[in-house]
């Protein structure tokens, strides 16, 4: 009797997952079905049933590849560099805008540094190679004036990596404040006061109350960031690179995209595109075992 | 306020620059970018654009507006977030609702969130979604834009949590006096998380927007590219000729050049997010907080 009752008291709860579990189903899993093609010799027109199994070829064809190690030592590179910027750079900017204590200054910097976050790549990809331009770019005019020559960020392999971290943390800096900032207030001010009394400056309370108040954001920020060593950015790299950087420049996304979608070999992008997703779902698994383990964090 | 030291004077007048230097530095692209797109072909050329405008000019906006391209992806860009964002809002109240019960209220629970969980650690990535979409026969039809993410699974989670934070004791009462999951999810839930909501309203309309992978690859069409993938291809890709902007073209106008052409369009796709972003971002840091760092 009870039983039944909670059957239809729970019966609108499933009625309104329904619509959601058909689309992530039909768009996600059949997807990851899908994955077979990178152990066939994927013909379009014969499907995945009709298709030739090849076994591993696909993955010896790929290992075999003259660039691969290359793109995946550059993917690693950008997106370690990355990680580790995103890290440090909010941390210093909330710790800075944590100290004003003007409420309308503080606004007005946030609502500015949070911005560029909200923008398109291909919208940033536009203003950047105007404005990193080696002729006529503002940038390298400012850089100008203190007697820099011209600088092809964009253009040089040996400069490219460097931009796309500088320019993906100048996107997202601001954004990546926002949870360190929320550390920032939830920090006991009666700490602070006592700290006041024993005759603690504001240096010492940063060191012994402020920064161990949000290590176990820290923590949990790193610990989560690993999950992204394979992902360098896509968006990022694919409006901004070309032929000239692809030395420094070519992550394994983009290299999926051209393998797949320019040159349709569907079979071998796929295989690249499951390696990576293979070494990324190890990673995320990790990543959040260790976040609960050290930040008591989980998922749902 | 206590009284302050020397050293923090030093150090709060330091702070303030930093700041405020910084926060330039944000907007220093953009504004020159802006600069450019309302000066002159002439002046643009001659580099002596910085930050403000150049013989003012709005003939780079009239022919950008003049454009068909133009035109037609910005509404296959309307008609895409119109869609996208009742599509995810949907989905996402829907789903998020069921998953905030308790697992004694909703003893599915576990299973279904497992079920989207997977999904932002494992993918099927590019070739077989691809492949997917065009066995459904979606391309070069909105919904390959709007479909395949019609769950944003992160989106959910904030909006859960923040279900979850909301007290119990309204829902109980409502329950008691014969409160159906309708009635608690519309009366109660819906109207207590507008914060959460315009947070959730902002990253979609945003996402949509900006969306131009997508366009590019389920797209064979351009008449059918939203903007950004237009854009995409007038900016950063110029070997797509067809749709280039040929030199000769740009010398009939004297007040049109390539460079403040482009800088033009790139304003243009940026100015609809310069329109939401102030009216929602006042609540995005609040209810971004509140949906993802718990306790």
């Amino acid at each position: 009797m009870a039983g039944r009752k909670k059957w239809v008291r729970e019966l609108p709860l499933h009625i309104l997952m329904i619509p959601g579990v058909i689309a992530v189903f039909i768009f996600n899993y059949i997807p990851m079905f899908g994955i077979i093609m990178a152990f066939q010799k994927f013909v379009p027109a014969k499907g995945f049933f009709g298709s030739k199994w090849v076994g591993m070829d696909n993955f010896r064809y790929i290992f075999s590849m003259p660039n691969i190690w290359t793109v995946i030592r550059n993917t690693v590179f950008i997106a370690v560099m990355k990680i580790i910027a995103n890290l440090i750079v909010p941390i210093i900017f909330a710790l800075l805008l944590n100290e004003i204590r003007k409420e309308a200054f503080k606004r007005t910097i946030q609502t500015i540094i949070y911005f560029p976050h909200f923008l398109s790549w291909v919208i940033l990809g536009g203003i950047l190679i105007d404005v990193l331009s080696p002729t006529s770019g503002i940038v390298n005019e400012f850089l100008g004036l203190f007697g820099v020559k011209p600088v092809y960020f964009l253009g040089d392999a040996k400069w490219f990596p460097f931009t796309l971290v500088l320019t993906n943390t100048w996107k997202e800096f601001g954004y990546n404040t926002i949870v360190y900032l929320a550390a920032l207030t939830s920090i006991d001010p009666t700490l602070y006061e006592a700290a006041v009394v024993d005759g603690a400056g504001r240096l010492k309370q940063t060191w012994h109350i402020t920064l161990p108040g949000i290590l176990p954001i820290v923590t949990l920020m790193t610990v989560l960031s690993l999950g992204n060593v394979l992902n360098a950015g896509f968006d990022q790299v694919f409006n901004l690179y070309s032929p000239s950087v692809y030395s420094t420049g070519d992550i394994i996304d983009t290299l999926v995209y051209r393998i797949g979608m320019v040159e349709a070999q569907f079979s071998v992008s796929a295989a690249v595109g499951l390696f990576k997703s293979a070494i990324s779902f190890v990673l995320v698994v990790i990543s959040n075992k260790l976040a609960n383990k050290y930040a008591g964090y989980r998922v749902f | 306020m206590l009284k302050r030291t020397t050293g923090e004077k030093i150090f709060a007048i330091f702070n303030y620059i930093i700041l405020s230097f910084t926060a330039f530095a944000c907007l220093v692209p953009m504004i020159n970018v802006l600069a450019v797109s309302f000066s002159s072909s002439t002046a643009a050329a001659t580099g002596s654009v910085k930050l403000w405008p150049v013989d003012f000019t709005l003939a780079s906006y009239k022919y950008a507006l003049s454009k068909r391209e133009f035109l037609q992806s910005f509404l296959v860009s309307l008609k895409r977030v119109t869609l996208g964002y009742i599509v995810n809002m949907v989905m996402t109240i829907s789903v998020a609702y069921p998953l905030s019960k308790d697992r004694s209220d909703f003893r599915a629970r576990n299973v279904y969130a497992w079920f989207f969980i997977i999904t932002m650690m494992f993918s099927g990535g590019l070739i077989p979604t691809f492949v997917t979409v065009r066995k459904l026969g979606l391309l070069d039809t909105v919904w390959a834009l709007v479909l395949p993410g019609a769950v944003p699974v992160f989106n959910v989670i904030l909006l859960m949590n923040f279900f979850r934070e909301l007290p119990k004791e309204i829902e109980e009462a409502a329950y008691i006096d014969g409160a159906s999951h309708w009635t608690t999810l519309f009366r109660i839930y819906l109207p207590l998380s507008l914060p959460s909501l315009a947070t959730i309203s902002l990253f979609v309309l945003v996402g949509h927007w900006n969306g131009w992978f997508d366009g590019m690859i389920y797209m064979n069409r351009p008449k059918n590219w939203p903007l950004q993938t237009y854009l995409r291809t007038i900016l950063i890709n110029p070997d797509i000729s067809q749709y280039q902007t040929s030199s000769e073209e740009l010398a009939n106008l004297k007040e049109v050049s390539e460079r403040t052409f482009k800088s033009a369009q790139v304003f243009l796709g940026a100015a609809p997010i310069l329109a939401v972003y102030p009216f929602l971002q006042k609540y995005f840091m609040k209810g971004l907080v509140m949906g993802s760092v718990k306790g």
